[in-house]
């Protein structure tokens, strides 16, 4: 510890951090280390964010497809630390990877895409609950289906309230349409985004 | 464990640091970029009791080295082309940059490397004499004797590169005159 007031005469490290890199010259490296990992095969979770009329949204994908949309109210940090958990921890931030999702959920946002072409990896969703996220795209764009019309469709009429737990724990929302599905008396109804994210959707759907 | 995502953007300057004390910025990209991806590539196999940072600066140590080695062995254009002409420092900052540089590149490579580690990267003389092989004692003289031969390199007037301003005159103050203790960069009392 010195006692003297901070000067290159007493702390070397003043002397030396004029070598340090610019934060834009780091940002550069980050986007060649991302293609380089890439080509290396050593990318198991890519992921980039981007804006939307539901606040900013996490985008992740593996080899397989999309794994996972994320919004902003999840905490982007803490879905990406049970990302590491239960997938891998070889995460990284790759906009280039995820340039055909961003497309697509940009085009739907302006109300020019109805239905999206893209792999997805359902690792995320199981059982019962994947099973009923497989019938969401049956409900066409703009239109709503209530939670006890899904559970009748997914084969288990009883299991409105599985499926609406299915619905609001949906690891792909967006994508796999589960803000289509609302309570009998028309109202939104739970969602992973909030309800006004679901109403926002909804809206945007009746419009386009 | 982490995102790796997260160990990048904590440890991106200790790297950038590690690799830039052997070799010119061209080089130093090369080198950090393979280090993360080498450090990727292991990533999930690494026990939950490592310490990332030294883990890093060990993998980027032998990057930054296997990139001179492949560097040395391609002919050197450099040899023959005439030395450019120095930019004008345009900015304060990259003026005493290129000058640091100038200097830390006149130390040999052991004491570049004992300097930048122990007071760049915060390695303790033990870790930086782990990391690169040799003596805990002679990691502390290498890096002792590099910050006493910098110091006098940045004391010596700035022929090549003057501009006159006042910032420059005022900052060049702050950089320790000849005269100062030369070979003690521990502060003094400490033992």
């Amino acid at each position: 510890m010195t006692t003297s007031p901070a000067d290159a005469s007493t702390d070397p490290r003043l002397l030396l951090t004029g070598l340090d890199p610019a934060d834009d010259r780091l940002a550069a490296l980050h986007a060649r280390f991302a293609e380089a990992a890439l080509d290396a095969g050593a990318v198991d979770v890519a992921y980039r964010t981007l804006d939307s009329p539901v606040g900013r949204l996490l985008v992740c994908a593996t080899d397989v497809g999309v794994l996972r949309v994320a919004f902003e109210i999840e905490g982007h940090d803490t879905v990406l630390d049970r990302l590491a958990a239960t997938v891998s921890p070889r995460i990284v931030e790759t906009p280039s990877r995820l340039d055909a999702v961003a497309r697509e959920l940009d085009e739907y946002f302006r109300g020019e895409r109805r239905a999206f072409d893209l792999p997805l990896d359902r690792r995320l969703s199981r059982g019962f609950q994947r099973t009923v996220l497989e019938h969401l795209p049956d409900i066409g764009y703009g239109a709503t289906a209530s939670y006890a019309a899904v559970a009748l469709a997914s084969g288990s009429p009883r299991a409105v309230r599985a499926v609406g737990t299915a619905c609001a724990t949906n690891p792909l929302p967006v994508v796999v349409p589960c803000h289509r599905v609302v309570r009998s008396d028309g109202t939104a109804g739970n969602y992973r985004g909030g309800m006004a994210a679901k109403q926002i959707l909804i809206d945007l759907e009746a419009r386009a | 464990m982490e995102p790796f995502e997260r160990v990048v953007a904590r440890h991106g300057r200790t790297v950038w640091r590690v690799c830039r004390a052997v070799l010119d910025e061209h080089d130093t990209d090369d080198a950090w970029s393979e280090t993360f991806v080498a450090a990727l590539v292991a990533y999930p196999s690494l026990p939950a009791s490592t310490n990332l940072e030294a883990w890093l600066v060990t993998i980027a140590h032998r990057k930054a080295i296997d990139v001179l080695r492949a560097r040395e062995r391609r002919p050197r254009p450099v040899e023959t082309v005439p030395e450019p002409p120095p930019a004008p420092p345009h900015d304060e900052t990259v003026a005493r940059a290129d000058e640091l540089d100038g200097a830390l590149r006149t130390l040999p490579p052991g004491q570049r490397r004992a300097v930048v580690y122990h007071h760049l990267v915060g390695l303790s003389h033990r870790e930086v004499a782990e990391v690169t092989g040799i003596s805990a004692d002679a990691a502390r003289r290498a890096s002792a004797d590099g910050i006493a031969a910098l110091r006098r390199l940045l004391a010596e007037p700035a022929t090549p590169r003057r501009t006159g301003t006042s910032g420059r005159s005022a900052r060049r103050a702050s950089v320790p005159a000849a005269s100062a203790p030369p070979a003690s960069p521990e502060p003094k009392g400490t033992r």
